[in-house]
């Protein structure tokens, strides 16, 4: 097993640094601190204004002179020499992309634009929130969908599974934001237990709180997992093996019950456990809708400020969420499938 | 540009695309599943449905002069209002002092007295751009990579790998918002953030296919004929995953009519001004808490959208069901 684990963290790290570096880019290179600093100070920032603000976020060094972007070095081409000469300057790795390397790999999520605060803090005050909605949610929802695909496969080809589908497909194309209008619409006007906007976490009352929110995220997701899950059953149910269970005299629900769902569940994990780290990311959508201060939360308010500090932090951390979430499922899948090789 | 250029760079795109289907759906190998397709009526059906909203948006992109498109034009007769009026109304949404409308409106007008269902309509144009262009771009990078790796495999394959598992590490919707805001708004720029992540699951899908596909004799059978690689590719395996990349295209336009919604709320998607279904639905937040509700813009946005995107999956399904009947 600890073998098998470290061959899957070892192939992690390239796809990591590949994601370091895709970061790196977009909010370096795509897009240069100076012209970041700019949508920060505003366009009629004086020039001293945006040297502070490059210095405090590190963009210059002590002395007040940029700091170069990949290598400190100088490519010069004069007409003698057609070719490339390079001139390697003092401390020649010392540039911007080597020091976010450097806090990347030390999981320091730097500080927000917006508020100088440092990002993990944030993320630790949003952590909690943003669970209080997405565990629930996906836990309900998990069991719902199972429920209804293995509902949905017990009654295959009939024409309730035939509607079934169209209806999950159906509650498929109605956007999420429409969801939520509707949902905070209807908690406004019809009935007024529920509030539509505000969150606290004080023991019962959080559940009136969230009950809205988890209701919507349930809804709006069930359906794909409901279609998805349905395949994965139906391509169960064609199997040999369930064949043979009911030429044995096996019932057709403990066939369904006991023998599919074993079966299945295994390609199920697949798509449960990657999922399961992204939880902590909260929504987008639902939280800034309903004022939870989760996560998601957070990176929209921090699209409305063009804080690229936290947007940063928070597309790295959603990779080493993935990147975890992959890990997982390997484990999991190795775990529940014998037939997995772990050497 | 000249106003015929622009109409002829429309209608050819739009040839093309036509070819394009019918040159994958309707060949010798796929009769079986064209057969399979014309007794699909829901499929069918659903693919009438995308039909109009396609023939709406292209009216919408045919211009008769510099302003006015072909829409325009049918809807010249419709007057512009002073702000919010019911469907079907005969005054303006104001309880105090209604004032008559100059017109009828069947959906009734907006904030800025615009018939709601003339905006309906323009939103198919948006939605077809950023469709249409998304597609145009990542489909042809999506395949090519995705049977460039399952058909040489080795290095080869690693790299395309490589590259895809990276940018699917990111999640998308995160990678998606911080391209856009990145780049500013405009449909264009939403077009070239969408594909960046788009292409992954169809070079996935691809890839495996093309795995399958180059292990069959008909590819030993060519090669030991003399054929090249690149015409093996073009000739051989690309028909034979052409449909993969059909259905997967169709499926993938659901989606991003769905995500243009998400950006649009969170304000890095299409620019203020744009007919968009999204934009109309994120406006409803404030016409809803209005007192009473103006509800009607959200129902038409949502409708419209709601209609071409069930039937854009379902006739997706209808046509992978039609290729693999087994995969239903």
């Amino acid at each position: 097993m600890l073998n098998y684990l470290i061959r899957r963290l070892l192939y992690m790290v390239p796809i990591l640094f590949g994601v370091m570096f895709l970061t790196f880019v977009l909010f370096n290179v795509v897009n240069t601190p100076l012209q970041m600093a700019y949508r920060i100070r505003g366009p009629k920032a004086s020039q001293q204004d945006i040297n502070n603000w490059l210095q405090n976020h590190g963009y210059l060094d002590e002395k007040g002179n940029a700091i170069p972007t990949f290598l400190n070095v100088a490519v010069k081409r004069t007409p003698e020499f057609p070719w490339v000469r390079v001139k390697i300057g003092e401390r020649p790795f010392d540039s911007l992309y080597f020091r976010s390397m450097k806090r990347f790999a030390t999981f320091d999520l730097g500080t927000s634009f917006a508020t100088d605060e440092p990002v993990s803090a944030m993320l630790k005050r949003g952590a909690i929130p943003s669970l209080c909605i997405t565990l629930p949610a996906f836990v309900v929802g998990l069991f719902l969908a199972v429920g209804t695909s293995l509902l949905l496969v017990f009654v295959r080809d009939s024409l309730i599974d035939r509607w079934g589908t169209v209806l999950c497909v159906a509650g498929m194309s109605i956007p999420i934001t429409v969801y939520v209008i509707f949902g905070q619409w209807m908690a406004a006007n019809l009935f007024h237990y529920f509030p539509a906007f505000g969150f606290n976490l004080e023991g019962l009352t959080t559940l009136r709180f969230i009950a809205l929110p988890v209701t919507i995220m349930i809804l709006s997701g069930v359906g794909a997992d409901v279609r998805m899950y349905r395949a994965i059953f139906l391509e169960e149910v064609r199997a040999d093996y369930i064949r043979t269970a009911q030429a044995k005299g096996a019932s057709h629900a403990r066939v369904l019950l006991v023998h599919m769902l074993k079966n299945g569940a295994i390609s199920l994990i697949t798509l449960v456990v990657a999922a399961l780290p992204f939880l902590i990311m909260g929504t987008l959508v639902l939280e800034s809708f309903f004022g939870i201060p989760g996560l998601g939360n957070l990176m929209t308010n921090a699209i409305t400020t063009s804080d690229f500090g936290v947007i940063q932090a928070d597309v790295y951390l959603g990779s080493l969420l993935y990147l975890f979430g992959l890990l997982l499922t390997d484990l999991c899948y190795a775990a529940a499938d014998p037939r997995i090789r772990l050497q | 540009m000249p106003i015929w250029l622009q109409n002829l760079l429309v209608l050819a795109g739009c040839a093309a695309a036509v070819w394009l289907l019918w040159a994958t759906l309707f060949t010798e190998r796929s009769r079986r599943a064209t057969a399979r397709l014309r007794r699909d009526r829901v499929g069918l059906a659903c693919a009438a449905v995308v039909g109009v909203f396609l023939l709406a948006g292209l009216s919408d992109c045919l211009l008769i002069n510099a302003r006015t498109s072909m829409l325009d034009a049918a809807f010249r007769n419709v007057p512009l209002e002073q702000g919010y009026s019911a469907p079907m109304s005969r005054v303006t949404f104001d309880e105090r002092a209604p004032k008559p409308l100059k017109g009828f409106h069947l959906l009734g007008t907006d904030l800025l007295g615009k018939d709601v269902l003339l905006q309906t309509l323009k939103g198919c144009k948006t939605a077809l751009i950023i469709g249409g262009l998304t597609t145009l771009l990542y489909l042809p990078v999506g395949a090519l990579l995705g049977i460039l790796g399952g058909y040489f495999r080795g290095w080869v394959d690693d790299v395309v790998q490589y590259l895809y598992s990276t940018l699917a590490s990111i999640p998308g919707i995160l990678l998606l918002v911080a391209v856009m805001m990145l780049l500013g708004k405009g449909l264009d720029r939403m077009a070239v953030a969408l594909s960046l992540t788009a292409w992954i699951g169809l070079c996935r899908l691809v890839r495996g296919e093309t795995f399958r596909q180059a292990a069959r004799p008909y590819v030993d059978a060519a090669r030991a004929l003399g054929q090249s690689h690149p015409r093996i590719i073009l000739f051989h395996i690309l028909p034979n995953v052409m449909h993969l990349v059909v259905i997967n295209a169709i499926l993938g336009f659901s989606g991003l009519v769905l995500t243009e919604t998400i950006l649009s709320y969170l304000g890095v998607g299409a620019p203020v001004g744009t007919a968009s279904w999204g934009l109309m639905i994120d406006s409803a937040r404030m016409e809803l808490s209005r007192e009473p509700a103006v509800w009607w813009p959200l129902t038409a946005a949502t409708g419209a959208l709601f209609l071409l995107v069930l039937s854009l999956n379902l006739l997706g399904d209808s046509l992978r069901r039609a290729f693999d009947p087994k995969a239903a």
